[in-house]
């Protein structure tokens, strides 16, 4: 139990540390991928054949390929594809990548896939009669989607985002390749340090399982929160 | 559409500008800190070793400030090319295939390469030569890779990916073995030790340091290998478009050199002068 | 764009291509096994028994898969004890560990499929059975279990796709699978995307293959 104390001999504080890192990596991850699915699904629900096959090849590639594979992508790849990205968006600079962005990056656009599959599935199963409803009050295209639409998106999404979500927080364990230190990585440096493998990859398992388990606790909230009314 | 492009455009910028390093006075150089004694780290987490402590030497010389980063083995090349790093010093031997792809400075440091058992092998006392160069291997040498190909006939042999020591295993020159490869010499030593190899191949000093830190029975066998897929020594490698860093640094490793600096601090790490 | 190394590194990336088919179907097979023990472990009323099979499939889905497969590779190979038994035969080799975590990891996801399509199962149908007088192990057999496996066609055709993914993993304990060996020539060439383009390309149509498989099946077994 002394190796997990803190302080100089101890791993615990390099654990506590790695896992609050593996919590901002999944958090970062999450929300790149949101903004992914927020350009993807309409293109994905479009009825613009070509912006359908750009969607669908997106989400068929990321979530067909191995996830190992498009990290080593953006790791070997970095700076050519963020850049090239950025580009895109207007800027043409030299860009300097650290670990932190190239994982969060790379899980993002992984999560992303996901989470435009569950977005577009809970649009497409809001009853028909809501996106007339909307239409006939005359209210304005961007009322119409965040004050009527996405709210009930949200409700219908929530449980399939919590599995995005749980799928998130383990990929965040293959980023050790690009030498970020969250859980994993932190764990590997310290079974070598100490030759006790058995005993810090078992300890990972049971950090990963906590956050798993206060995930779902808060998840649940969110679900009651966001299923009042029905 | 354009609210939307300027909204991604900031949160990828904002990204950026977290993530952003800026580097003008200090040469950053990548090490792996899992190759001691060449470069390890010690139970702080702090990187140390042979190239660490010449590190700051050479950089006091060149007149900036260094700062040493810590980078995989595997991803070591890339991550120079990608511009984590300036330099590379972290026992990387001076070959051609690497050539290809980044610049050396003049060696600074040679390291002889051995196979490797644990006490008790049938491959102990093999019968060969202390040391074989193959560069222009001469009757010996063959003599004792013909020996050594039929001792690891169909032997299950470990080493680090990425590695001259590969490229050796795989030329062919040791016949049909069983090849493992892994991500770190550290990987290497564990499966030796459990058992998982019958034999590994890495730099003598690499298995002498685990022997003594562990209190395992590791023992060498076989020739040393130097030269030939074993390249020409270690050198610091750097982006090939950066030309006057390379002249900077050879001119430090020269000034190193005459002052005796290399060969003190090798033999504080290594116990022998293992300065070229 | 490379063309030259795409088509030079197709071979490689075709032969590891039969290493990672290799690791998934044995991972399939035992982890249908252990699935469907699974899965009837936790339909049983006995609360220990349940809970047991809740525990294994909760911490098997909670954890990395890497975690899982680090933990039986490394960790095992250190016990000095297990050394000595006949079962170091078994754990020396990466290619057993591999499969051992995979069929693990998939048997706990595979459990919890089969467990739910056999909870939607009609009760009705059940009961037709009982009363025609047809023994409950006949009953379980030849309608429960064939209903459960028809149920949970889509969702185990999605379970193999992330199991097919999940062998790229067996690279990190040495194991040059399809990703492995590609890994490898990204380190060696430098052209990342090269490399991707064939080697995603291939698990593209893997994934094609399995997904016209199962629809396939779910045609054929429709009642």
């Amino acid at each position: 139990m002394e190796l997990l104390s803190f302080g100089d001999t101890g791993w615990g504080d390099e654990l506590l540390i790695a896992t609050l890192m593996t919590i901002a990596v999944s958090v970062t991850a999450m929300l790149v991928g949101f903004l992914f699915a927020l350009i993807f699904t309409p293109l994905k629900l479009s009825k613009n054949k070509f912006f359908n096959f750009i969607a669908n090849s997106y989400t068929t590639i990321i979530r067909g390929v191995p996830e190992l594979l498009v990290i080593y992508l953006f790791f070997f790849g970095g700076t050519g594809a963020v850049m090239f990205v950025a580009s895109i968006f207007g800027y043409n600079e030299y860009i300097e990548i650290n670990a932190f962005i190239t994982g969060a990056f790379a899980i993002g656009i992984i999560s992303g896939a996901y989470s435009t599959e569950v977005f577009r599935g809970a649009i497409q199963s809001i009853d028909k009669g809501q996106f007339e409803a909307v239409k006939v009050l005359g209210l304005s295209k961007f009322q119409q989607f965040f004050k009527i639409i996405l709210p009930q998106t949200l409700r219908l999404a929530i449980p399939n985002l919590s599995n995005v979500w749980q799928i998130t927080l383990k990929d965040t364990s293959l980023i050790s390749v690009t030498g970020l230190v969250e859980i994993m990585r932190q764990s590997y440096i310290a079974a070598g340090s100490t030759r006790d493998p058995l005993f810090f990859y078992s300890f990972a398992a049971v950090l990963y399982l906590l956050l798993t388990f206060l995930s779902m606790k808060l998840i649940n909230r969110l679900e009651v929160r966001y299923s009042k009314g029905y | 559409m354009n609210i939307l492009r300027k909204t991604v455009f900031s949160v990828l910028a904002s990204l950026l500008i977290i993530g952003n390093v800026f580097a003008a006075d200090k040469i950053r150089i990548g090490t792996e800190g899992a190759y001691p004694p060449w470069n390890s780290k010690d139970a702080s987490g702090k990187l140390i070793g042979f190239e660490v402590e010449l590190a700051y030497t050479l950089c006091r010389y060149i007149g900036k400030q260094c700062e040493i980063v810590e980078q995989d083995w595997d991803g070591m090349i890339p991550a120079l090319i990608m511009r984590k790093f300036d330099a590379i010093m972290a026992g990387m031997s001076i070959t051609d295939e690497r050539k290809k792809a980044i610049s050396f400075s003049q060696g600074y440091a040679d390291e002889v390469a051995s196979l490797a058992v644990m006490k008790g092998s049938d491959l102990e006392g093999m019968k060969t030569p202390k040391g074989i160069g193959l560069s222009s291997p001469n009757s010996d040498a063959k003599k004792a890779l013909k020996t050594i190909t039929a001792a690891l006939a169909g032997k299950t042999v470990c080493t680090q990916i990425g590695t001259i020591h590969q490229n050796f295993l795989e030329s062919g020159d040791v016949g049909k073995i069983n090849l493992r490869t892994y991500k770190t010499q550290d990987e290497v030593n564990l499966d030796l030790a459990s058992g998982r190899c019958d034999v590994a191949l890495a730099a003598a000093v690499a298995f002498t340091d685990y022997a003594q830190k562990s209190g395992k029975s590791v023992v060498l066998v076989g020739p040393t290998f130097s030269g030939g897929a074993f390249g020409n020594g270690v050198g610091v490698g750097i982006r090939q478009d950066d030309t006057e860093l390379l002249k900077v640094f050879n001119q430090a490793i020269n000034k190193a050199r005459k002052n005796g600096d290399i060969s003190r601090i090798a033999t504080k790490w290594f116990g022998f002068d293992a300065s070229m | 764009m490379d063309i030259e190394l795409m088509i030079n590194s197709l071979p490689k990336l075709l032969g590891a291509t039969v290493i990672t088919l290799k690791l998934l179907s044995a991972s399939l097979i035992v982890g249908l096994i252990i699935g469907l023990l699974f899965a009837i472990l936790r339909l049983n009323k006995n609360i220990i028994v349940n809970r047991f099979a809740y525990g294994y499939s909760y911490v098997f889905r909670g954890t990395p898969l890497l975690v899982q497969i680090f933990i039986i590779y490394f960790g095992l190979g250190q016990i000095e004890y297990l050394r000595s038994t006949f079962l170091w035969v078994v754990l020396k080799e990466p290619y057993w560990c591999a499969i051992i975590a995979f069929a693990l990891n998939t048997g706990a996801y595979t459990s919890e499929i089969l467990r739910s399509a056999f909870q939607t199962i009609k009760p009705g149908i059940v009961e037709a059975g009982k009363s025609l007088g047809i023994p409950n192990k006949i009953i379980f057999y030849k309608i429960q279990i064939p209903i459960a496996i028809r149920q949970s066609l889509p969702a185990y055709g999605n379970e193999i796709i992330l199991m097919m993914k999940g062998t790229s993993l067996a690279s990190t304990v040495t194991l040059m699978d399809l990703t492995g060996v590609a890994k490898y020539i990204i380190s060696t060439t430098f052209k990342p995307i090269e490399v991707f383009i064939v080697a995603g390309s291939i698990y593209l149509f893997m994934t094609f293959c399995i997904h016209n498989l199962i629809k396939f099946l779910e045609k054929k077994y429709s009642f």
